[in-house]
Parts: structure tokens; C-alpha cells; sequence
């Protein structure tokens, strides 16, 4: 295993990451749009803002750390996608200005008119991005995108074809999905009644993500030769399968009411898909041509960045689970006013 | 670049300078909440600690308030340097697609400081409840490293721009990459450290403007007063310093970047001995109606009044900034910078021997139009340095107009790009002017928040 393809993992790990974790805030946006009127969706919204509200900011760092990574350890796939992705990823962009910047101004916001004005921008926003990221992925997966030297594909095809609408598709309904299996046990934690809606919407996103995926394949078999033909080898085969049977397991844990088993299935199901995806893929990174090897950065600049990610993620790890620990508990009983600290700290 | 020539077009004019209006909108936006970002936690853990320490109701509340603030700034600062770093792509492959690997180190490590950022930051905001005070305080800590590491990062990959090292071009190729040479090239010091005390001063001044309003408006209660002494005091104590990393900035641009220097004193011809130019506009290759300060140009740059200093005519015209543009930029920086140093040196004044005078109208005024004189020098200085290297987007190396995105239609992504700041300009300003007067409601059920808290 060269360097390469070291900084290839962990550049798909922090896109796993962000898809199972971002993936769920954006689908927590999902639900919210879909939580009803403000008298009646008002349960659910405290409950999405409440699950989401310390660790989103967090989450959407994978992102950022995926983009770099990307740029750092493979330049001309980057700017390749860059540049061809323009509309995507300048659509994606404003999308998560207004998932963030309006769940921001929600959370803080007092009065009934300005929460739903803000809170209609984050679930908008929160629909609409991952189908973006979506059609990027479906673009790059079917070899429509050139690499940089051979200037931008085109502009409009390259992510408004079969294969990118149903992979966007399918992005959409796996953020929704992971949010309502994610949110079944907060609800559990924070909201008792709430249980038995969040865990109908679980199934039925979880029965709609199994369609799409579905749906997914047979649109790849007649719309991309290239990848579908190498969808079918053993590893992404393998994958796709488990992907397939962790779903069907989510389904069965969600009506027996093992609500935290079920977010390690369904995280796995989605993850698996990803994996089928890198697994047909590799070692093209932009098919039909250019490999891993063509476009790595030069070996000096994968090992300091490994090194950096090494210590970093020993940092990191630590942190990551205090914050989502502490997201998970409640506050002191009689905690104390807007001056905080419910000892009240005077002397 | 040569591999350029094999593309089928290059982009248009409009398109170009669309790309470039909207990387320098997009950053001069995100810059002056990133400043926030940077010394707004360390502001605010100052005040829990005096709160903790001396039980002073005002500290806490001004903390708890801030803190508000704060989880707001960041919010939207988180989404503009996303924007920042697609666009990195979008508009610039060219720049990327070549040398993305060489300031990719520094990124990688900023990606890192943000992540511990955020974490922190979540912690921080969420468990004010839930955390024992002293824990709560510290865990404050990582928040304040990363802020200081984070801009370290980032600036360091800009001063690669104007001084691109730790790499070999074969035949447009790069080659031997040295990361680690990259990043600290000899722009990463001043540049970094300039902007690190401008983040502190920009932070300090907009705060204390806020307070130093309320004071105007007749409330000059303890509240008020803490609220625009402690940030006032950490601006004021910046100004001075920034004289000094300033004068560092200039000499290192002196040194390396003789044709920016050119352009930032609209000098064309080179000479010994150079003047000063105050005002003047540049036309037709000399810069006319300008007040010159007799070897005052050399004595700065150089520590002596006889030094020789480049002009512009010692590069082709082609390679010339807008000298206009850098020229009247720098100005700005420098006039507005040392009248926030003035207004420092009457405050310390003022606090020594006239603490009556605290709340004289005309020294509140000034004290308030210091946070806009902080954000109007932060981006009169970026304009400097980033105009100040052009035409090329990589000093030497790379020319803008090259690295830009060909793909039709960067124009249209102008358009709806800043609309869409517009809106989110007009609904940042709306709720943090909304968080300061409204009495926050609980964030979540289980905070049982401000309401029975009077405030002062």
C-alpha cells in the first residue's frame, strides 16, 4: 500500500463520516420541513434542534476536512471536479449557508414569525444540499468528469443525468433516514411520546431508501456500462450486499424497539453503499482513466499530511466523544440562570 | 501555465474579473467574523472567570451574553470558510489543480484546529449547565489554541502566495515538494502575527462599540461599563503592538515584495533616498498631486534615509498592480490604524489621570467609531497585500488570469452569490441587534434560562 492510497482511506473515511453524521443533520432539516404546521410539528422541531444543535457544527467539519484532504493529497481531481462541479457545488455551498446560518438564527430566535422564517431556510437548505452532493458523486462515479489538465466536462450534464438524479435522490433519503433512526432514540431520551412517530418515519424512510437503492442500480445498468459492470466484482458486490442485509436488519431492530442497535445497522448500511461505490471504483479516481497513482501528490506531501492526521485524530478523538457524550446529557437539575454555573460560583 | 494552452478557451473577461470579485468579497466578508472567531472566546472566558472569581453578577451576565453571541458568529462563520474553501476550487483550479498539494499541509492542520474549534465550541456553549464552572472554563482552553493555530494555518498558506517555496516546476510540473518549507515560508511570520493582533483589535473595538452606544445612550451602569472597559482595554492594548508588527510587515514586504511596496507608495522610478507620498492619485505611469515626505520612504522601509528603493518601472507594465487601488489601501490601513492608536494612547490617558472623563461623550464616540475604523484597516490591509500581488495569483509564478475556473457562466455565480451575503448580512446584523435587546428564552427545556434573571 503506497502512501496514496493511505491518504485515500482517510480521505474515505472523512467522507463516511460526513455522510453518516452530516448526513443525519441534513436529514434532521428533512424531517423538520416535513414535521407539519407550527402548533403541530413544534414536538419534533425541539426534539431535531435539541439532537443537533451542540454537535452539527462539528459534524460539518468532515466536510471541510474531506475537501482539503482532496486537494492536498489528489490536486488535479480537486480542481477537476471543481471546475466541472461548478453549479453543483456552488448550489451545495448556499445550501449550507442556509441550513446553518438558519438554524442558527431558529435556535436563538424568540418570536413564532422569525423561527419559522429562519427554520423554513435550514430545512430547505437541509433537503436540497445532499441532493447536490449526491449528483456530484454520480457524476464523478459514471466518468463524467475530466481531470483538471484536460480543462472543465461540461457544465450541465456532468450532474443533471440518470445516474446523478437518482444518486441524489438517494442522498436525500439516506440523510432522512439516518435523522429519524438517530432521532427514535433521542426521542426515547428527551420526548417519550415522540417515539412511536419517529420510528414510523425510520421505516418508512428506511422502505424508501431501500427503493431508491434499488432504483439506483438499475438506473447505473443502463445509463453507466463502465461502472455497472464493475459494480458487479466481488468486493463492492460483497458490499452492496451487506449494505442490503444491515437495511434489512435495521428494519427488524426499529419494530422490535432496539433503538440503539439500530443506528449501528443503519450507519452500516449507508457506510457499506459508500464503500461499494470506492470499491468499484478504485484505483480509478475520476473514471474511465486516471488512477490513484497518476494524480497523487508528490510522497513528501502524503506522509507529513498522515503524520498530521495521526496526531490530529489522537487530539481529535477524545474530544469528539466528550462533546458527543455531553450532547446526550441533560442539564443539572436546578441549573442556574443566564449566569450559568449552577453553584452560582460566588465566594 | 502551459498546460493552460490545451485547453479550448480561456475564460472572458467578465468571467475572470466575476471570479475575482467574488473570492474577494467572500473572503472580506468571512475575515471580519473569522476575527470574531479568533478573540471573541478569549474575551468572554476572561469575563466568566472575573464572574467566577468575584461572583460580580454583570461579568456573568455580559459572559452568558457574549457566549450567545459568539455561537451565532461562529455559526456563520463555520459556512462562510466553507464557501471559501469550494471556491478555492471553483474559481481557482488552476491554482489548485498544480499547487494544491504544496499549501495543502498547513490546510490539513487548519482543518484539525477547526475541527477542535468546533467540538470545543459545542462544549463550551452547551454545557454552560452542565459542567462544573472550573471544568466549564477550561474547556475554553482548546478553543483559544485553535483559534491562534488556525490563523497561523491559514495566513501561512496566503503568504505562500507571495512567497511560493518548498517546491521545484519541471516543465510545469511540481516536484520535491517540501511541505514543512512551504508553510513557513518568509511571509508566514509578519503576515500571521499581523493578522492575529488585527483579529484581537477588530474583536475588542466592535464589542466595546456596542457598550460604548448604550453608555451614549445614558446607561452607564456597571454593566455597560464592564461591557466596554474589558474589550476596549484588550483593543487598546493591541494598538500599539500592531504599530509594531505593522512596521515588521512592511520592512518583510520591503525586502521581498519590492514591486508590491512599489505600488503601495506609488513609486514608478527607482531611487535613493525615496520620499514618502501622501494622498496623490497614479495616472499615465507617475502618481501625481501627492505630498511628499523627503526620505521618509527609505528611513521606513530600510531603517535609512538614503536606501534605495525599486520602482515600478524596473518590472514590465504587464506586472504592475493597480496602483491606484494598493496605493489608497495601504493609506487606509495606515491612517486608520493610527487614529485607533490615538484614540488608545487618550484612553490610557485618560484612565490614569481622568477616569471621570470615562464617560465624556466625545471620547465615547471616538472609542465607538474605533470598531469601524478596525474592520475598515483589516480590509484595507488584505485588499494591499492580495491586490498589491497581482497580476499574479502565486508571486512569480502563476498569474491570475491563469488559475481561473474556464467554465462558462462565473458571472451568473457572482450574481447569486451576493445576494444570497445580502441576505445572510441583513440576517446576522437582525439577530445579534435582536439578541441584545430581546430576554432570551430557554435554549432547550431542561435550561431553565434568563427569565427569572433581572438584568441590569
Amino acid at each position: 500500500m503506497t502512501s496514496a492510497d493511505l491518504m485515500l482511506a482517510v480521505l474515505f473515511a472523512a467522507v463516511t463520516a460526513y455522510a453518516l453524521f452530516g448526513g443525519a443533520d441534513f436529514g434532521a432539516g428533512f424531517w423538520d420541513l416535513f414535521a407539519g404546521g407550527a402548533k403541530r410539528g413544534h414536538r419534533q422541531r425541539k426534539l431535531i434542534e435539541h439532537a443537533i444543535g451542540p454537535v452539527w457544527e462539528a459534524n460539518h467539519v468532515w466536510l471541510i476536512f474531506a475537501i482539503v484532504l482532496l486537494w492536498t493529497g489528489f490536486p488535479a481531481v480537486f480542481a477537476g471536479v471543481a471546475a466541472t462541479m461548478y453549479i453543483p457545488l456552488t448550489a451545495a455551498a448556499l445550501g449550507i449557508i442556509g441550513r446553518g446560518a438558519g438554524f442558527a438564527f431558529r435556535k436563538i430566535s424568540v418570536t413564532l414569525p422569525r423561527q419559522q422564517l429562519f427554520g423554513a431556510g435550514f430545512a430547505f437548505s437541509s433537503v436540497v444540499t445532499p441532493f447536490f452532493f449526491g449528483a456530484v458523486a454520480g457524476g464523478i462515479a459514471t466518468g463524467r468528469v475530466p481531470p483538471w489538465d484536460q480543462g472543465p466536462g461540461d457544465i450541465l450534464t456532468a450532474w443533471w443525468n440518470p445516474t446523478s438524479v437518482a444518486t441524489g435522490a438517494l442522498a436525500v433519503g439516506v440523510c432522512a433516514y439516518l435523522a429519524a433512526v438517530f432521532l427514535t432514540h433521542d426521542a426515547k431520551r428527551e420526548d417519550p411520546g415522540l417515539v412511536p412517530v419517529m420510528r414510523r418515519q425510520a421505516l418508512w424512510a428506511g422502505a424508501g431508501v431501500g427503493l431508491l437503492a434499488a432504483v439506483g442500480l438499475v438506473v447505473v445498468e443502463l445509463d453507466a456500462d463502465w461502472l455497472a459492470g464493475r459494480l458487479w466484482r466481488p468486493l463492492p458486490a460483497a458490499l452492496i450486499a451487506v449494505s442490503a442485509l444491515a437495511g434489512l436488519a435495521s428494519i427488524g431492530l426499529l419494530a422490535l424497539g432496539r433503538y440503539v442497535a439500530v443506528r449501528v445497522t443503519s450507519g452500516l448500511a449507508v457506510a457499506a453503499v459508500l464503500g461499494g461505490w470506492a470499491a468499484a471504483q478504485y484505483p480509478y479516481l475520476l473514471p474511465p482513466a486516471t488512477t490513484v497513482d497518476a494524480v497523487a501528490a508528490d510522497p513528501a506531501v502524503t506522509r507529513a499530511t498522515l503524520w498530521a492526521v495521526l496526531v490530529g485524530v489522537a487530539i481529535l478523538a477524545p474530544s469528539l466523544w466528550w462533546l458527543l457524550r455531553l450532547s446526550q446529557t441533560p442539564a443539572h437539575q436546578g441549573a442556574g440562570g443566564e449566569t450559568g454555573h449552577q453553584e452560582d460560583g460566588r465566594r | 501555465m502551459d498546460h493552460l494552452s490545451v485547453l479550448a478557451e480561456a475564460a472572458t473577461p467578465g468571467d475572470f474579473a466575476a471570479a475575482r470579485t467574488q473570492m474577494a468579497f467572500s473572503l472580506g466578508w468571512h475575515i471580519i467574523i473569522a476575527s470574531f472567531g479568533v478573540a471573541m472566546p478569549a474575551i468572554t472566558l476572561f469575563m466568566e472567570w472575573r464572574g467566577y472569581r468575584t461572583g460580580d453578577v454583570n461579568y456573568r451576565l455580559l459572559a452568558r451574553r457574549w457566549a450567545r453571541a459568539m455561537g451565532v458568529l461562529f455559526a456563520v462563520g463555520a459556512v462562510s470558510g466553507t464557501i471559501l474553501s469550494f471556491e478555492m476550487g471553483l474559481l481557482w483550479p488552476g491554482l489548485m489543480g498544480t499547487y494544491g498539494e504544496v499549501i495543502g499541509l498547513p490546510f490539513t492542520l487548519e482543518g484539525f484546529a477547526f475541527f477542535i474549534e468546533a467540538i470545543f465550541l459545542g462544549i463550551y456553549l452547551y454545557g454552560w449547565d452542565r459542567l462544573p464552572p472550573r471544568v466549564h472554563m477550561l474547556s475554553a482552553i482548546p478553543i483559544l489554541i485553535a483559534g491562534v493555530v488556525g490563523t497561523l494555518c491559514v495566513v501561512s498558506a496566503n503568504a505562500w502566495m507571495n512567497q511560493p517555496r518548498g517546491f521545484d516546476l519541471v516543465e510545469g510540473k511540481v516536484v520535491g515538494v517540501d511541505p514543512w518549507g512551504a508553510m513557513f515560508n518568509p511571509a508566514t511570520g509578519p503576515q500571521s502575527v499581523h493578522m492575529l493582533v488585527a483579529a484581537f483589535m477588530v474583536t475588542g473595538f466592535c464589542i466595546a462599540g456596542v457598550y460604548a452606544v448604550g453608555m451614549l445612550r445614558g446607561r452607564t451602569d456597571r454593566y455597560h461599563r464592564l461591557g466596554f472597559l474589558v474589550p476596549f482595554t484588550v483593543a487598546a492594548v493591541m494598538a500599539p503592538i500592531q504599530v509594531g508588527v505593522g512596521d515588521w510587515a512592511a520592512h518583510f514586504v520591503a525586502d521581498y515584495q519590492p514591486v508590491k511596496l512599489a505600488a503601495m507608495e506609488g513609486l514608478y522610478e527607482t531611487e535613493r533616498g525615496a520620499p514618502l507620498h501622501l494622498g496623490g492619485v497614479a495616472v499615465d505611469g507617475e502618481l501625481r498631486y501627492a505630498v511628499e515626505i523627503p526620505n521618509a520612504l527609505s528611513l521606513l522601509a530600510h531603517w535609512d534615509p538614503n536606501a534605495e528603493i525599486m520602482g515600478l518601472n524596473e518590472v514590465p507594465a504587464d506586472q504592475h498592480p493597480p496602483v491606484n487601488v494598493v496605493h489608497w489601501a495601504f493609506q487606509i490601513m495606515v491612517v486608520a490604524g493610527l487614529a485607533m492608536l490615538g484614540v488608545a494612547l487618550a484612553f490610557a490617558f485618560i484612565w490614569k489621570w481622568r477616569r471621570q472623563w470615562l464617560t465624556n461623550r466625545w471620547f465615547l464616540r471616538a472609542a465607538f467609531l474605533c470598531g469601524p475604523a478596525a474592520v475598515l484597516a483589516l480590509e484595507a490591509g488584505w485588499t494591499t497585500t492580495e491586490v498589491g500581488r497581482q497580476p499574479w495569483v502565486v508571486y512569480g509564478i502563476l498569474r491570475t488570469h491563469d488559475a481561473v475556473n474556464t467554465a462558462p457562466g462565473l458571472r451568473v455565480g457572482l450574481v447569486v452569490i451576493l445576494l444570497v451575503y445580502a441576505l445572510l448580512t441583513v440576517a446576522t446584523v437582525y439577530v445579534l441587534r435582536r439578541l441584545a435587546r430581546d430576554k432570551p428564552v430557554p435554549v432547550a427545556p431542561q435550561e431553565s434560562d434568563v427569565e427569572t434573571f433581572p438584568v441590569p
